[in-house]
């Protein structure tokens, strides 16, 4: 299957989120108090890591392991990334958790959370349903 | 190894972790780290309803979903297997303001008072799971992207679309946590 690879990655995914306990309600209230340097010190390294190894895939043209190249795509702005990202700032407060970390808390034990996903579900659904009613 | 696992992480080792995602999504199979898009395909999957933006050969993206199921089994792993055995840290100013907001236990990752099934069909319940997820899912679409496909790989790739993105998510749960989330407790347990 050839899917499988990211099986793996994702549960290597959902074990970081436990383990730098992104997962949790509290840090996420934390980090907002601008109480604790840790989940900023987290959100930026990763950051810094992602930047890195990109400009080196870029640099050095690297290509996947299957021969394939690798490509980027630019992002357009649209008023959607401010206020689709303030809205999605409330709920990620409200829940404590974004949507990876959300089916981490499932996992984790936290099943009432399944409500949360179905609910992120209807969100998504919502937003496609009325897209082309909202500033762009 | 296991000792080593079990410990909690110094948020380098977390965010080091993390970032490397990127690259190896990259070197897989020319994939981008997002992962809100998952619930954009669940849509397509499951209730398309004839709406253009679910419209689309949502197999191509079944990698997305397969990595969320990934990511819900490392959950499971990582709570069973490798979770550190002490309560979980958090700074005594934060504990005083969550203790004002009326919560007592801090056993667990979340506040069992909140994410449990009895509060279901409560109005904790309303806000805490079915208001706030509502929120995830609707903002993260209208922003295109959350913080794994906006703030770290959006980032990465030096995207400024990315980075107002993030900047709202941020200002969005700044004013949340501090001013929202507070009348919310107010209004719920006062």
């Amino acid at each position: 299957m050839k899917n499988f690879k990211y099986l793996v990655v994702g549960i290597i995914f959902g074990i970081i989120f436990v383990k730098a306990e992104i997962i949790s309600w509290f840090k996420i209230q934390e980090m907002f108090y601008l109480d604790s340097f840790y989940m900023f010190g987290v959100i930026g390294t990763a950051v810094l890591t992602g930047m890195i190894s990109v400009f080196i895939i870029k640099k050095f043209k690297l290509k996947t392991i299957s021969g394939e190249a690798i490509t980027f795509q630019d992002k357009k702005f649209h008023k959607g990334q401010i206020i689709g990202g303030l809205i999605f700032g409330v709920g990620w407060t409200i829940t404590g958790a974004c949507p990876g970390p959300l089916a981490a808390q499932i996992g984790s034990g936290f099943t009432v959370v399944i409500i949360t996903f179905l609910c992120a579900i209807a969100g998504t659904w919502f937003y496609g349903l009325i897209k082309e009613k909202l500033p762009h | 190894m296991i000792e080593f696992l079990r410990q909690p992480w110094h948020w380098s080792v977390a965010g080091v972790l993390i970032g490397l995602i990127v690259p190896v999504l990259l070197l897989l199979g020319n994939k981008k780290l997002g992962v809100s898009s998952s619930l954009r395909h669940f849509c397509a999957m499951c209730m398309p309803s004839n709406i253009s933006f679910f419209k689309y050969d949502w197999k191509n993206e079944i990698w997305n979903l397969v990595f969320i199921a990934g990511i819900f089994i490392g959950g499971f792993l990582a709570a069973n297997f490798l979770q550190n055995p002490n309560p979980i840290e958090i700074t005594d100013s934060a504990r005083e303001s969550f203790i004002n907001l009326g919560i007592k236990d801090f056993s667990l990752l979340m506040p069992v008072e909140i994410f449990s099934w009895k509060n279901l069909f409560t109005p904790v319940g309303l806000i805490f799971f079915v208001f706030g997820g509502f929120l995830i899912g609707f903002g993260t679409r209208y922003a295109g992207g959350c913080t794994s496909g906006h703030t770290i790989m959006g980032l990465s790739n030096l995207q400024l679309p990315s980075l107002y993105a993030s900047i709202a998510f941020m200002v969005g749960g700044y004013l949340s946590a501090n001013y929202l989330i507070p009348l919310i407790f107010k209004l719920l347990f006062a």
